[in-house]
């Protein structure tokens, strides 16, 4: 076994210069850096609608690009698609698998999907010319549930997957593109960068994983977490990643420096994280925990300046309309509620 | 933690494993001051645009109700 041993010492060698490298260009740390900065001021938002009509937990929920379409789906076995300024139901979507996990709504507009314990990700046309929505394509290929899936384009779509991939297929011939490998655990979820070009999964491996589409390679790895990562999103620039984990705390990466920077966390905090979204500037994360609250933080102070309370129980995902108008909550408690 | 990776390549694994750190170990990194800098900074030029943190107008917050007035 000669040939394992050097491998395994040539890997703790790079896993030690890694650690050096980033020690080297660590100069100061955020908190030193914002010292001088204000805290941002108390934050109060309040529902201004609570979306009603589901009849079982809400597991998950994604914005349109519209700003004021979303669709959420529900162990119910439905996706509904919302009018979130009237509340009203645009469409009302039934599923062969009611035990789905994540939806995602197309940059286009034109197509939702969703999977969950059937390891698919099924996408729906809802611009149909009939006017019904029906299954477009049923993308089979997983050998674990679907966790998260988020569209590129009308042609592909990302999924990521309790087998511990990732895949990007392509759409219209229903078959993978590349599949994306490495994590040792369940992929929770995942998130697309601003630019199209990359995209960050979280794991049960308390790691988050950077990748490159285009390249299939993954350019970076993210450790410090001590349990599951449950959310990621990227800062709005695309140069910091945000995880939130099991382990109660969420945490900033930059991608540049290749570290992470800080951490959010409180020791009145001991429930996990199951979703986050950053507001449009960046300086505000919302953060839904299993405590059934969403905290607000202010993220480059770290400290929480305010708490969204109205769910009576978990909070399964949170999302921030992309004009930065309002937050959306969806909860276990079948209801989802619209923030500002 | 889980692995779910198969047990029977090991090798095979291990030589992936090497040939993935040597990428993340080769990539070119910027200083945390240069990084935090440049989150302060999108933070600053963006915050008010930012409803969230700005608070928006009754006038011109689409989600709320806007109450009829009565004039008795």
């Amino acid at each position: 076994m000669g040939e394992m041993e050097e491998l395994r010492k040539e890997a703790d060698n790079l896993k030690d210069q890694i650690t050096e490298a980033r020690k080297v260009v660590q100069d100061t740390t955020l908190q030193e850096a914002v010292a001088g900065t204000t805290l941002v001021g108390r934050v109060q938002l309040k529902t201004r609608k609570t979306l009603r009509g589901h009849l079982a937990k809400i597991y998950a929920m994604h914005w349109g690009t519209d700003t004021k379409l979303c669709v959420s789906a529900s162990q119910d076995g439905k996706l509904i698609v919302w009018d979130t300024l009237t509340t009203n139901k645009v469409n009302a979507i039934p599923l062969k698998s009611s035990w789905v996990m994540t939806c995602a709504y197309a940059p286009s507009g034109n197509m939702v999907a969703c999977g969950g314990l059937d390891n698919m990700c099924s996408i729906y046309n809802l611009k149909g010319k009939d006017g019904n929505v029906k299954v477009m394509r049923e993308l089979a290929a997983h050998t674990g549930y679907l966790s998260c899936c988020r569209f590129l384009s009308d042609s592909e779509i990302i999924t990521s997957s309790g087998d511990c991939t990732c895949i990007l297929w392509d759409i219209e011939t229903g078959t993978e593109k590349t599949i994306f490998a490495g994590h040792l655990g369940d992929c929770m979820s995942l998130a697309v960068s601003p630019d199209f070009k990359m995209f960050i999964s979280g794991a049960c491996d308390f790691t988050a994983k950077l990748w490159d589409i285009r390249e299939a390679t993954c350019r970076q790895t993210f450790s410090g977490h001590e349990s599951d990562i449950n959310a990621i999103g990227f800062f709005p620039n695309g140069n910091a990643v945000i995880t939130g984990s099991d382990d109660a705390t969420c945490k900033l990466y930059d991608l540049r420096a290749d570290q992470e920077l800080i951490t959010y966390q409180d020791s009145g905090i001991m429930c996990g994280v199951t979703s986050l979204a950053p507001s449009l500037s960046g300086r505000l994360l919302l953060a839904g925990y299993d405590d059934f609250n969403v905290n607000i933080w202010d993220m480059l102070k770290a400290e929480r300046v305010g708490v969204l309370a109205g769910h009576d129980n978990r909070v399964s995902c949170i999302g921030v309309s992309s004009d930065g108008m309002a937050c959306c909550t969806g909860s276990w408690d079948s209801f989802l509620k619209i923030w500002n | 933690m889980s692995s779910k990776m198969p047990s029977s390549n090991n090798v095979t694994q291990a030589r992936r494993t090497v040939q993935q750190l040597k990428i993340e170990a080769s990539i070119e990194r910027i200083k945390v001051s240069k990084a935090s800098a440049d989150l302060m900074h999108y933070c600053g030029e963006h915050a008010k645009y930012d409803p969230l943190l700005m608070g928006i107008p009754a006038s011109e917050n689409p989600f709320k109700d806007k109450k009829p007035c009565a004039i008795l």
